[in-house]
Formats: C-alpha cells, structure tokens, sequence
C-alpha cells in the first residue's frame, strides 16, 4: 500500500525536525499578523508585540482565541495583512446566517494550498494518469476551486462540472471515463440510485476512487459508499477559514487523515473550558494557518469535534492524523436534556441494510417535552412486500437508535428519493422547536 | 397455477395512491383486484393487474418501492355460505391463509378472491383435489 510521496522530505520529517519548522513559520505568520487591525488588538492583549515574543511553541497559547465571530465582526478587512494589490482570489461564505465572512489569498497562499492539495491526492495513490470529475461547488465555496488547482497540480485530467445536473454527471463520467470523483458523500450516494435512469451500468464506469467531503459522515456511510460503489473513498478535511480542503486527508490506509503539521499548528480543547484535552482524547480542533500571508489566521476556533492518533501511521508520514469529525460544537442537539449528536443517528442509520441513502431528524415540542423523529429511506431491492416486514424493521430502528442515544425516537419509513436531498451539502437535521 | 400480485410501499403523503393508479392508467395497465394493508404511518397496496410485468417495470422506473409476490386467485360461489364452504376446506386441511381480498370483476357467476398462503404448493394441491377452481394467469390477463 506503499504510494509515492509528494514532498518526502517534509512528509517523512523527524517531530523534532516538525516542530522547528513550526515555530519558524510561527513566528513569520506573528509578523504578519500584527499587519491587521484584528490580530493587532489580540496580540496586544498578549503582550506580543514582535515575532520575538514566541520563544517556544507553547507561547502560541498565550494568544486568544479567533473565533467566526471575530471573522464576521471585522468583515470585510479587520484580517486583511497585504495591499489588495498583491490579493489574487477572494472567497466568502453565502453570509446566510448573518454577516459572510471573508479570506483573501496572494498568489504565493494560492500556490501552497495547490501544492498541499497535491500532497493529499498523491497520498491516495491518484497520479496524473487519472482523470478527475470535480462535482463540488465552484465559486465562492472553497471546495470545488481547492481540489481543482491541486489536480493540475499533480497533472491529473481534471472536468470542472461543477456540482448538481445528476445524469449529465453520469454521462460524463462514462463518456471521459473518470477515474476519481470529488463529491459529498450524499451526492454520491445519490449518484448511485440514478444511474438506472440515466441507464448507465457500473460496469461501463471506470471509476477507482472518490475523494469525500464537505459533509461530516460516519466510517459506516463510508463503508456503504465503497460497497455500492465499488471504489475506494477517502475522507478530506478543511474549511475555508484555514484556506479550504487539504487541511487534512487519508492516505491508502484510509485510517484517518494526516494533517500537515509543517503547515498548520493543531489543538484540541475541551471547548467549555478551552483547555487543551488529554492526548487522543475528543474535543474542539483548534488550528493555526503557519503558511498564508494575505489573511492569517491563529487559534480559530473551527467548532468541529475530533481527537488525534498519538501514534504513527504505517504509510511513513509522521504529520499525526485527525479523527473523522465526530460532531460539532454547534450542532449537538439537547433533547429533553440529553445530548445527542447527529453523528450517532448517522451510524444507527447507516448499518441497517435495509435503509437507503438519506434520513432526516426532525426534534419539534410536543407539550412540556422534545420530541425527536428520525425518518429514514426504505432500500428497495430489500423490500419483500409485507408490511409486517416493515413493522420489524421500524422497531429495529426503534431499539437500535434507543441503545445508542437514550431517547426514544419514533421512526417513519419512507420511499426512496422522497426525502429532501441536496445536490450539496444535505440538510439533514430539522429543528423546529420554538426559539427561547 | 399462481398469479402475480404487485405489493406496492407507500408512504404516508397526499396523493401517492394516485400516483400509482395514474402511472398504471398511462401505461394501460388494469386493475383486476386491490387491497390496502395499513399502518397508522404506512401503507402496502396491493393488486392483481392484467400485465404484471408491465406494470412492476413502470412502478420501479417511477421511483416505487414494488415486489411481486405468489398468490392464489379462486371461485367462490356468490351465495351465503359460498366463502365459509372454501375456508372449511383451510381449515380441515390445515392451510393457513395469510390475507385475502376480493376482484374488482368476476367472469362466471362466481365470485373471485384472491388469497395469499403459507404454502402455496400445499393450498394448490388441496384445491385441485377439491376441484375448486383455480383461476390461470392467461384468464386474468383476459379479464
């Protein structure tokens, strides 16, 4: 399973080797920082004024806290660290939920993302003789362009189709004979029950692997996804905040994804108290952008939930990997005061054979109490045509989803394809409970 | 001699039953017998129709959960005690019936019931000695 290595030298490189060229690239990223209004202020707060001020890795705890926050409130500039000259991309979140919020990238945090994509599809195994179909968003999503630069970067074929248009995907991974996708795992999921309609055969799609992302989803949404798919899936890790994917990614183990600690600085805090969590232990990922310049970026706070494996991977990086995420801070539901992450449900769901490719959890107020639904797909090909076969099934759910989080759900069956999918990111928890 | 009946998953939304019976009205594809199992968040239909293989293809290109199942389509004489006579021979003869529903038609003066069993081999031999009339699939078709 040994694959080529992008940059062995770095890849390879001793902790002690890592950890020097963290705190060089610290200390540069500290400088640049005090170049915006925001860090100015947090800086101060520190007591850091110059670069010197970072003796050790552990002075970088003496810095606060970034949070989206922070990102919103000093929209669209308080981050910015060069002339806007020297900016050559621009990406923003969609501001939905109030505010966007907005990265600015020089050529040269352009290319080193590019370079660190590389890393992570070299790390797969994928080489420039693959062809690869980008379904993710373009625009101004991170997702779609990042992969897209660290495919050229490997030299790989790369069809930007964008996301959405299900059986024009479908024709265009016959007709170019694709060998890697780059999807949520939801559209692709989706993907599979078309392909009937589209009348296109797995056995005329070359497809080998597909890159996963985007969306947090269990090891055994994964396993399905391989299943069905026949392929191997690899999960990524990013976020816009600290450039976009390649943050963190599997290599042909597929044992968890090595973030680039030459890169970015991890921690994970208990995010009540913001202390840092025991080694290996669950908490909030707290990451430190060590290689961009136009927007720095230090200790944000991601409010995604994952630990770290101490120990080495067989591949021979020694760049540590992070968990799949196992929630979010803000996404945990607190239900008759219990705390129930969708994680869990996902997992539930995901290992009944006889449950298709989407599911919707649903908590509204029924009386003084939370009530929680979980609504889930029927697989047809499982479908034997008694409703007394369905009967059992829903109590399976019933029971399986009681052990795992306590409550007691109810569980409706529905047909396939009948539940809200997004061609993106699914939607998949409704909370409809009034706001305090 | 078995028929096929289509069991059809519905969930519990307005106008999916219409769904089903306007997509089989498209492809000119008739009812002979239905019948609606139900749960208080679900339904199963289920129904004989004249081309089965027609229809089980449409239901599954449309997005329906659909199977096929064997059943058992007989007369009755359309008279007080005419079902109570063809169950006696159930019972005497130890066959279980799972379920069983009525045509929407008849093509004698006889009544037609569809009936689903533990074993159909069984129940098949004990109306053949009893000469109970099993309707074939050709006749449905012609219905």
């Amino acid at each position: 399973m040994q694959t080529p290595f992008w940059n062995k030298e770095i890849e390879t490189a001793e902790r002690a080797v890592l950890q020097k060229i963290q705190l060089e690239r610290l200390r540069e990223t500290i400088l640049w920082a005090l170049k915006t209004p925001f860090y100015q202020k947090q800086l101060r707060e520190a007591r850091i004024s110059s670069p010197d001020n970072i003796r050790s890795l552990s002075d970088l705890r003496k810095i606060p806290f970034t949070t989206k926050d922070d990102l919103r409130l000093n929209f669209p500039k308080g981050l910015l660290a060069v002339d806007m000259k020297d900016v050559v991309r621009i990406h923003s979140s969609s501001g939905t939920t109030g505010i966007p919020t907005v990265i600015y990238y020089s050529k040269e945090d352009i290319d080193n993302w590019s370079d660190l994509m590389a890393r992570c599809i070299f790390a797969t195994g994928a080489t420039r003789a693959d062809i690869f179909q980008n379904m993710m968003t373009y625009g101004m999503f991170t997702g779609g362009l990042g992969l897209h630069y660290g495919a050229e970067r490997v030299g790989m074929a790369v069809i930007p189709i964008g996301g959405g248009n299900t059986k024009r995907q479908i024709k265009t991974m016959k007709d170019f004979c694709t060998t890697i996708l780059h999807v949520t795992p939801s559209y692709l999921l989706h993907i599979h029950s078309k392909l009937d309609e589209a009348e296109v055969k797995r056995e005329e799609l070359v497809l080998k692997k597909a890159f996963i992302g985007a969306e947090p989803h269990s090891e055994d949404f994964r396993k399905k996804i391989e299943h069905i798919w026949h392929i191997d899936a690899y999960n990524s890790y990013g976020l816009s905040e600290l450039n976009g994917p390649g943050v963190a990614f599997e290599c042909a183990y597929k044992k968890d994804m090595h973030l680039w600690e030459d890169a970015y600085i991890v921690e994970i805090i208990n995010p009540e108290t913001g202390q840092p969590v025991k080694d290996g232990q669950p908490g909030e990922v707290v990451l430190t952008n060590l290689i961009r310049r136009a927007t720095p970026m230090i200790r944000y706070r991601t409010r995604d939930l994952a630990f770290l494996h101490p120990e080495p991977c067989p591949c021979g990086r020694t760049h540590r990997r992070l968990s799949r995420i196992l929630g979010r801070t803000d996404d945990m539901l607190i239900i008759n005061g219990i705390n129930v992450f969708p994680s869990q449900i996902e997992e539930v769901v995901m290992r009944i054979p006889e449950v298709a490719t989407n599911y919707v959890i649903q908590v509204e107020k029924k009386g003084a109490l939370d009530h929680l639904t979980v609504k889930v797909e029927i697989y047809p090909k499982l479908f034997l045509g008694e409703p007394a076969q369905l009967d059992r099934l829903k109590a399976r759910i019933t029971d399986e989803l009681h052990s795992a989080i306590i409550l007691h759900p109810s569980v409706e069956l529905h047909e396939p394809n009948s539940l809200p999918v997004s061609e993106g990111k699914a939607k998949r928890v409704i909370d409809l409970r009034p706001k305090e | 001699m078995k028929i096929t009946q289509i069991s059809v998953f519905l969930e519990n939304r307005k106008g999916r039953l219409y769904d089903v019976c306007s997509l089989l009205g498209k492809n000119s594809i008739n009812i002979r017998a239905l019948t609606i199992a139900e749960t208080e968040s679900f339904g199963v239909l289920r129904i004989v129709v004249d081309k089965s293989d027609l229809a089980i293809d449409a239901l599954r290109k449309n997005g329906f959960v659909a199977n096929l199942t064997d059943v058992v389509a007989i007369e009755v004489g359309d008279r007080p005690g005419g079902l109570a006579e063809v169950l006696k021979i159930f019972a005497d003869n130890d066959v279980n019936v799972e379920y069983m529903y009525g045509f929407v038609e008849k093509f004698s003066d006889n009544a037609l019931l569809v009936f689903r069993f533990e074993d159909v081999e069984k129940a098949q031999k004990i109306l053949t000695e009893k000469g109970i009339k099993i309707v074939t699939r050709k006749e449905i078709e012609g219905l």
